[in-house]
């Protein structure tokens, strides 16, 4: 039941929890059950919102950052990748296997603002030896969704 | 002049449907449940494989009978899913969709004028009926009842059957009644089959979408192999419809009569979509998983809808379609749908489309995105709250 509870609100977090129980031909309180355990287990982390900020008025600017850096005995990426997570500007950080160690993803107001943390924060950290900003110039699909509305239903109306 | 038709085509009722394809074509802002395809475009992967093909040049002919390769994919796909053993050389025919296989399969089987009977159940697919007659077969329609869940009954079939008889169309699971033919249920028919030497047309074609139990084929029954034709094809299994593509699979003396027609009448199926096809039975498994289960929470939603307004309804375990029962309004399906339409811009297929036996009964499709027949639901509950007696 857990898989397909994720299934569907992993791509629709609004839906109520009547409909998911009707949708799914489950019991409410089961699912209401279900949805509690998995949040207090850390299974769910959160309900965002999708949001195409390039429609609206409010500026962003997101950078993909790559990051090298030396590993701690002992702790491995564990406490730089803590280090860098702290700072509220930053979206994700993930390890990554290949050309470096670290994907760091940023989001600003300016492009300033972001290179001035880049160079003022995350390159002066003791054990970062190299960063390369990327700056995101469009997303065209984000979250398995792809961010261009204009889908419509070519299908003739009625057919057998 | 002299009249150049022909009197029998003249005589072919017009379908049903034509007639609310025109008026909703009028209304750009009418929600419609009207449409007996997938909502889903094809798998990329899928639709990846034709742009391939066609970059590779593959713009040739294929044999008649299809490519090889996507008869033996259609041959390991009956075997895995089914359960039943076909030849790719001589037992599967690749057709324009399943409804040319309906239509060579009558025609491959039927003497003309001989007074032949083709024993039809109904409510059902709009083309079994206009094929029989067109191959020379005199149609036997079987009436369908609600308090069977739409499936055929021995007794119905017995009391259907003549010394004429020779062929049954079965068309499960059944569009428009979104009803299942359950293992039990084909068993209890085929005895009534053999007594009477019957051949099985059997159109599955909606076969990947059911939600009770895996589908069952009659092919796969004790003895039936022999004498069904078994009929399947892409468009709804993997979104293909536009693709058209289809199969009959069946034995070789049939199969081969039927390749006689389909190679004078349209030479083969269209290469780009055989292509295309073999990659769907290779590693579509998963997209068809994904759409079932989509199906399933709509059909499972508009149940429930239709329960809080109080229409009533049979639970359908099949296709991408549900079949209310409108008696409680005092108009006829036609009526119904034709003022649905008009009060709140919601079109719906009347049951009558697919056989007189279908009044009393709508045909709600929910090949639908969710939000899309919340809408309609909204609109459909304050409709019969004000037309109820």
């Amino acid at each position: 039941m857990r898989e397909r509870i994720l299934a569907i609100i992993e791509k629709n977090s609004r839906i109520d929890l009547k409909e998911l129980a009707i949708i799914m031909g489950e019991p409410e309180i089961e699912v209401a059950n279900e949805l509690k355990a998995m949040e207090e287990e850390g299974i769910i982390c959160g309900y965002h919102t999708l949001i195409d900020w390039e429609k609206t008025n409010i500026e962003k600017v997101t950078a993909l950052i790559e990051v090298r850096v030396t590993p701690q005995r002992g702790q491995g990426f564990d406490k730089i990748a803590e280090r860098i997570y702290k700072y509220p500007e930053v979206n994700s950080v993930y390890l990554i296997s290949g050309g470096y160690d670290l994907l760091v993803t940023l989001e600003g107001k300016t492009l300033k603002e972001v290179s001035g943390f880049v160079t003022d924060k995350l390159s002066t950290l003791e054990t970062v030896m190299s960063t390369a900003t990327h700056f995101i110039l469009k997303k065209y699909k984000d979250h398995g969704t792809i961010l261009k509305n204009d889908e419509v239903d070519e299908r003739m109306k009625v057919t057998p | 002049m002299r009249d150049p038709l022909a009197k029998q085509v003249v005589q072919l009722k017009p379908s049903g449907i034509r007639k609310f394809f025109d008026l909703v074509a009028e209304m750009p802002d009418a929600i419609s449940l009207g449409v007996g395809e997938p909502d889903f475009d094809t798998p990329w992967h899928i639709r990846d494989e034709g742009i391939y093909s066609l970059e590779k040049g593959r713009t040739f002919y294929t044999s008649n009978s299809g490519l090889m390769e996507l008869r033996t994919e259609i041959c390991e796909y009956c075997k895995r899913r089914l359960g039943i053993s076909y030849d790719p050389r001589s037992e599967v025919l690749v057709t324009v969709g399943g409804s040319e296989a309906i239509d060579l399969a009558l025609r491959a089987m039927i003497n003309p004028g001989e007074g032949e009977e083709v024993l039809i159940p109904q409510p059902s697919y709009v083309s079994y009926e206009p094929c029989a007659i067109l191959a020379g077969a005199k149609p036997v329609i079987i009436e369908l009842k609600a308090e069977n869940e739409f499936r055929l009954t021995a007794k119905e079939l017995e009391d259907a059957i003549t010394e004429k008889s020779k062929i049954l169309v079965l068309p499960f699971p059944n569009n428009p009644t979104g009803a299942i033919m359950e293992q039990k249920d084909l068993e209890a028919i085929l005895p009534v089959i053999e007594k009477h030497d019957l051949f099985v047309i059997s159109d599955e074609i909606y076969s990947e979408l059911t939600y009770l139990n895996e589908h069952v084929s009659i092919a796969s029954l004790p003895g039936m192999k022999e004498r069904t034709i078994l009929i399947n094809g892409f468009s709804k299994a993997y979104a293909m419809t536009g693709w058209r593509l289809g199969y009959a699979c069946g034995p070789a003396s049939i199969l081969s009569q039927m390749t006689k027609i389909h190679q004078f009448a349209i030479m083969c199926a269209p290469t780009t979509s055989q292509y295309a096809a073999v990659d769907a039975l290779r590693n579509g498994d998963d997209d068809v998983a994904k759409m079932r289960e989509a199906y399933n929470q709509r059909r499972r939603y508009l149940m429930h809808a239709f329960s809080e307004m109080g229409m009533p309804c049979f639970e359908p375990f099949g296709a991408f379609y549900v079949f209310p029962c409108i008696k409680q309004f005092g108009m006829t399906s036609e009526e119904f749908a034709m003022e649905l339409l008009k009060e709140e811009e919601v079109a719906v297929v009347p049951g009558t489309a697919f056989g007189d036996c279908g009044e009393g009964f709508l045909r709600i499709s929910y090949a639908y995105s969710l939000e899309n027949l919340k809408l309609a639901m909204e609109r459909i509950a304050r409709f019969i709250a004000n037309h109820k007696k």
